[in-house]
């Protein structure tokens, strides 16, 4: 009834080739972005924005980034983690190194630097596929989180092996450290998704897209056309590593302010994230966000259902989160392999028909 | 350097020109496994050019040998009249060289309007910021080239498709939709890699006829592999015929019909 492309005539291709073709999904759009920014700032409090909002925009960047790489360009990274944290470290070395700039740039550094070294070790990609480049990816994981541990120059020489975020802001408004607001520490991480999500978009549906899905679809094919190869691999590789290493940034310095490597960017993260973007939808970008909002809130959910909701003691009830969530993956990628994006495709398109028949 | 002074015109009134691709002496082996034997012809520009031959001949090693999938060890490939160093097939591409698969091989999770545009890249100059910005240059430039995309979908009368994931049509469809995006790449030299197999009476007539418009309306210089002998002896202007990775005959369909060597090798020949 709302949601058609009847009586929407496109009459250029500029018009074709819009972010959001359909007039309907605009209008939402538009009612997402007025929500995000002028109507949850003054909604939220401390516990929303840390249980909720802060790790979703972040891991929602980290999943667009995997997602350019493993959904998009079909080379498998597990080693997301790793790169997080080498945005995570190169962010904090910025922020004590050079205290004058602003933290903005830190993270767009930090971001820059993670790109280099993801081509770094994405240069493997050109020789080996599939299984074997996870391996590899996952030798730099493991390679990076020893690298952060055992070098003290990584973390100051501090006596803990403990980074932490000192106190910065932005326009005279405190974003890290104890001290931030909570919308202040929302609005930067919201920001950050948005254009880093906008970006995405513009590069996964213009021509260096097309090269990466011509790559992840018959890499022999796309070079007989002329899609070099090397550039393909090591530019999905540089604006993957990007996305990452701002969400590792953001992670340590705006989320946790305090961060032990070993434990908050070991293999775990890699394995969520990537949960996060096959559950969501590989080589969507919606997917992504899906992906990240489904791990991020159902804990959370959980818990309070099990917690707050039935009385069950707190370690039941932690122990069952693992099993319930387990199942669920289990499950849902059983009944749609696609992931969430391909679940919302089919319901937009019978909503095209709704409600007629056929 | 092409060199046009022997042009000529065919009964159909098109115009060949001079040759814009040589092969000389061109020997590929596997291993021990000799696929190509000693081969040398030319492809003039403006012609349908055939390579035909029984199963295991070595054509569509000849058509990789173009592409630049294989480099062949002994032999020379002669290009707009200047000698190509060995290259990987992109660069190949690049100079103007497109191709389609025997087993079609386009882009499946991505739909036919992003297949075509696929096959325009190297006609798409914006860099990645330009592309990460999207407003100004690479919007340009994707509509100018989706302009020329259009006119190509119009050409091939796949519009009604344009938006389906290409892993959802049917195998006739797939192989025009492969040959728009070859086509796409406006190449100069245009390899088809047996445009018709597994296609009935009515599909191969439309192939037939889209292969003659291209090269008349665009010029398109096209060699093509193909197994129906009426199809190949309808089209093409002259005909290589290949057998054991050797050359058997070259010339005209006419000529190359009454060849005893290829008679041979198509019906057999006792070796007594």
């Amino acid at each position: 009834m709302f949601y058609r492309e009847a009586g929407d005539f496109k009459t250029t291709y500029k018009d074709d080739n819009q972010t959001f073709p359909i007039k309907f999904d605009r209008y939402r759009y538009y009612a997402v972005m007025f929500a995000a920014f002028a109507v949850i700032p003054f909604l939220i409090n401390d516990y929303w924005v840390n249980a909720i909002f802060l790790p979703f925009l972040i891991y929602a960047i980290a999943a667009i980034g995997l997602n350019i790489l493993v959904g998009y360009c079909g080379q498998v990274s597990l080693g997301t983690g790793g790169f997080m944290a080498v945005g995570a470290y190169a962010c904090y070395k910025l922020m004590t190194g050079f205290p004058e700039i602003n933290l903005f740039f830190h993270i767009i550094i930090s971001g820059g630097i993670t790109a280099f070294v993801c081509v770094l070790f994405g240069l493997p990609s050109l020789r080996i596929k599939g299984f074997y480049l996870a391996v590899a990816t996952l030798a730099a994981q493991f390679f990076l989180v020893w690298l952060f541990n055992r070098v003290p120059w990584f973390y100051n020489y501090s006596a803990s092996g403990q980074i932490n975020s000192p106190e910065r802001s932005l326009f005279d408004i405190t974003i890290t450290g104890p001290n931030a607001d909570a919308w202040a520490k929302y609005l930067f991480c919201l920001v950050f998704l948005t254009v880093l999500a906008l970006i995405a978009r513009n590069l996964t549906r213009g021509t260096i897209g097309r090269t990466w899905m011509a790559i992840r679809d018959m890499d022999i094919a796309a070079e007989i056309i002329g899609v070099n190869p090397l550039k393909a691999k090591i530019s999905a590789f540089a604006v993957s590593g990007f996305f990452v290493g701002v969400s590792g940034a953001l992670f340590f310095s705006v989320y946790l302010g305090a961060v032990e490597v070993g434990e908050v960017f070991g293999i775990n993260k890699s394995f969520l994230v990537l949960f996060m973007i096959i559950i969501g939808g590989l080589g969507s970008i919606f997917g992504s966000f899906a992906g990240a909002a489904f791990l991020v809130l159902l804990p959370v959910l959980l818990k309070n259902v099990l917690v707050g909701g039935l009385g069950w003691p707190t370690d039941l009830a932690a122990h069952l989160e693992f099993l319930i969530i387990g199942a669920l993956i289990v499950i849902f990628l059983i009944a749609e392999p696609h992931g969430l994006a391909q679940l919302w495709r089919v319901a937009k398109e019978k909503l095209r028909l709704w409600p007629f028949p056929h | 350097m092409l060199d046009t002074s022997d042009s000529y015109v065919t009964e159909d009134g098109r115009t060949i020109g001079g040759v814009v691709m040589e092969m000389k002496n061109i020997t590929l082996r596997f291993g021990g496994v000799v696929a190509i034997k000693d081969i040398s012809f030319d492809i003039r520009e403006g012609e349908i050019r055939a390579i035909i031959g029984p199963n295991g001949a070595g054509k569509s090693s000849m058509l990789n040998v173009i592409s630049g999938f294989y480099n062949p060890q002994e032999g020379d490939v002669y290009y707009k009249g200047a000698l190509r160093p060995p290259m990987k097939p992109y660069q190949v591409a690049q100079q103007g060289i497109a191709r389609t698969f025997q087993n079609i091989a386009l882009f499946e999770g991505m739909t036919v309007l992003d297949n075509i545009m696929t096959g325009r890249l190297n006609h798409m100059k914006a860099g990645l910021f330009a592309q990460a910005i999207w407003k100004g240059k690479a919007e340009a430039e994707e509509v100018a080239n989706r302009e020329v995309v259009e006119k190509i979908i119009d050409f091939l009368e796949i519009q009604s498709i344009r938006k389906t994931p290409v892993g959802r049509l049917p195998y006739g469809l797939k192989k025009r939709v492969e040959l728009a995006r070859a086509l796409a790449a406006e190449p100069s030299i245009l390899l088809l890699d047996e445009p018709m197999a597994g296609m009935n009476v009515e599909e191969k007539e439309d192939m037939s006829r889209f292969i003659l418009d291209v090269n008349d309306e665009f010029g398109t210089t096209i060699a093509l592999i193909e197994h129906d002998m009426g199809v190949v002896m309808d089209l093409s202007d002259r005909v290589v015929v290949m057998d054991y990775g050797k050359k058997i005959g070259d010339g005209t369909p006419d000529e190359v019909r009454s060849n005893q060597a290829v008679i041979d090798a198509y019906l057999g020949v006792s070796h007594d």
